[in-house]
């Protein structure tokens, strides 16, 4: 292999880092002294706004209302999608492409389409916005992660395997609980995990499928719209950038283990 | 007990075992209900309203069908802003290119194993992470007293930069409220998008054509242009389609960075949410999606689809 050379490798690095550096900001004006402009570099440092945001009632219902309907989304998600990869996978019907269509258009279509095109058919049917259409789209979404894990894996499930525990006597469910199951696992974490942090930081399906419900990335995204409070603002958007940071990063770890074996 | 249930499991497993369209069918309800069902009749509603109009006395939608709102699309203002939308993914999309492809090419020529593993999770990370938090860090960032602003003056450019916020159009009081810190801020955030269809497409450049190429005498920067870069164009179309689709339909970007002049996504949400105007905003919708079809028909011919 040659070597690159260095101006190759200077715009390399220099893409990692406008890739990466912004977001440690957010983290250093966490501990900024500063409370009401972004002055650089900070005047002195403090822990005081954790502990402010901690207290904050609404900051800590928005947490829990966003972390309920992420694993709210990531349950009917993960079934969906099990079951739709589960009939995509081996068997061609009519209609199959337009079901592969339709399960990544909420995904490949931009947010703010998804978004208002539930409302709109919410609103015509009559119903609240309430958690549970938040729910709602949130799933749709996801639906395309958790499916693309399951299928990608499902393809190198050998069919035959499925046929021999037949044989040897197994009902559907013995079959799908000890032969099926052991081999989709990792693949229905790995997806459930992206499925969750996608949903967890989502704000435009968010946006407009939501009634007066405030999940955290409304509430971010209402203080920077109305500015207050923007070291709180800061230590919020930290605590964001963890949640969704770790299932993220488990999970391609799940799915480099996976192709290892 | 255990016998007849077991016994009843049993019919059940050779029931769908037998009847291959029972068990697709088990299998299809619930997500074709919900996908073709519910977010396809979103789809089909999202059409439905753009034909229906506002009241201009009540503000109430009325459900009689119309051309009325289509009439309205057209004015000068929404097709200003659809200009300004389609100037900015079009700018996007060519500055991730230029900022990307060095970073894909790296990736996926000079490297291997853990080191290779690691440089693409570390633009997936930024792909699936924190999209709202990683707009919201150039508002620190290009803040007139921001960290930006401060580099610059550090480097004695503090003049250049203030050049740059006086030019007309990209320029603004500061960064933070300028179309030249909202465009940083579409490339920063749509960049990973970018380069990992790239970095795929150029890791299947076989090394014996370049090889070959080497052999027959071309120099380095020949063999990239001849033999490397057709065969990347496919990486470079896909990723494309993320970048300038994404900046049709966003609003957040607009609405924290930059000098408020509307953009299609921004039109699109204050239509349905100020002007309580749904079936505008409906009508709104369908220009970016419109625009997208072109774009992806275009992508389709450089094999864009291929390299997804």
């Amino acid at each position: 292999m040659r070597k690159a050379g260095w101006g190759l490798k200077t715009m390399s690095v220099a893409a990692l880092a406008y890739l990466h550096l912004p977001i440690l900001f957010v983290f250093l004006y966490a501990f900024t002294t500063e409370d009401a402009s972004f002055t650089f570099p900070p005047p002195g440092y403090t822990t005081r706004w954790f502990a402010v945001a901690a207290a904050n009632s609404d900051i800590r219902q928005a947490l829990s209302l966003s972390l309920t309907v992420a694993a709210a989304a990531t349950f009917i998600a993960l079934i969906l999608g099990t079951l739709a990869a589960g009939a995509v996978w081996r068997t061609r019907f009519f209609g199959r492409e337009t079901l592969s269509l339709f399960i990544v258009l909420p995904i490949a279509l931009p947010g703010i389409i998804t978004g208002i095109a539930l409302r709109s058919a919410i609103s015509i049917t009559g119903m609240s916005f309430s958690f549970w259409t938040l729910v709602i789209g949130h799933a749709t979404f996801c639906v395309a992660v958790a499916y693309n894990n399951v299928i990608a894996r499902m393809r190198r499930v050998s069919p035959n395997l499925i046929e021999a525990s037949a044989d040897l006597g197994a009902t559907g469910w013995q079959t799908f609980r000890h032969v099926l199951l052991p081999q989709l696992g990792s693949a229905i974490v790995t997806g459930g995990m992206l499925a969750f942090a996608l949903s967890f930081d989502e704000i435009i399906v968010t946006t407009f499928t939501a009634g007066n419900q405030q999940t955290l990335p409304i509430w971010i995204f209402s203080s920077l719209v109305r500015p207050r409070n923007r070291p709180v603002t800061n230590v919020v958007a930290l605590l964001v950038v963890v949640i969704t940071f770790i299932p993220i990063v488990l999970s391609q770890r799940f799915a480099a283990k996976a192709e290892q074996v | 007990m255990g016998t007849t249930q077991s016994s009843i499991g049993r019919r059940m497993a050779t029931t769908l075992y037998r009847r291959p369209r029972l068990r697709l069918g088990l299998l299809l309800a619930l997500p074709a209900l919900w996908l073709v069902g519910v977010y396809g009749g979103s789809l089909a509603s999202l059409l439905l309203n753009s034909f229906y109009a506002v009241d201009p006395f009540g503000g109430n939608v009325v459900r009689r069908l119309t051309l009325e709102t289509w009439r309205r699309v057209f004015t000068d203002a929404n097709l200003a802003s659809a200009t300004r939308t389609i100037t900015m993914a079009a700018s996007v999309t060519v500055a991730s290119l230029g900022v990307g492809f060095p970073l894909a090419y790296y990736i996926a020529r000079y490297t291997r194993g853990r080191i290779k593993t690691t440089l693409i999770l570390a633009t997936i990370v930024p792909l699936w992470s924190s999209y709202l938090v990683r707009v919201y860090s150039w508002k620190l960032l290009l803040a007139a007293e921001g960290v930006v602003a401060w580099f610059f003056d550090r480097l004695g450019m503090g003049a250049l930069l203030d050049t740059a916020l006086r030019l007309p159009v990209i320029g603004g009081p500061s960064l933070s409220t300028s179309s030249l810190g909202q465009f940083v801020v579409f490339t920063y955030i749509w960049l990973p998008y970018m380069i990992l269809p790239i970095q795929a497409a150029v890791e299947r450049v076989p090394r014996s054509m370049l090889e070959a190429s080497a052999d027959l005498g071309a120099s380095p920067a020949t063999t990239f242009r001849r033999v490397t870069w057709p065969l990347a164009i496919p990486g470079v179309a896909a990723g494309s389609i993320f970048t300038f689709s994404l900046t049709l339909g966003d609003y957040i970007i607009p609405t924290v960075i930059g000098d408020s002049s509307p953009f299609l996504g921004y039109a699109i949400y204050s239509q349905q949410g100020v002007a309580g105007d749904l079936p505008m905003a409906a009508a709104l919708a369908f220009i970016p999606v419109v625009v997208m079809a072109l774009y992806l028909t275009g992508a389709r011919k450089l094999g864009a689809f291929e390299a997804l």
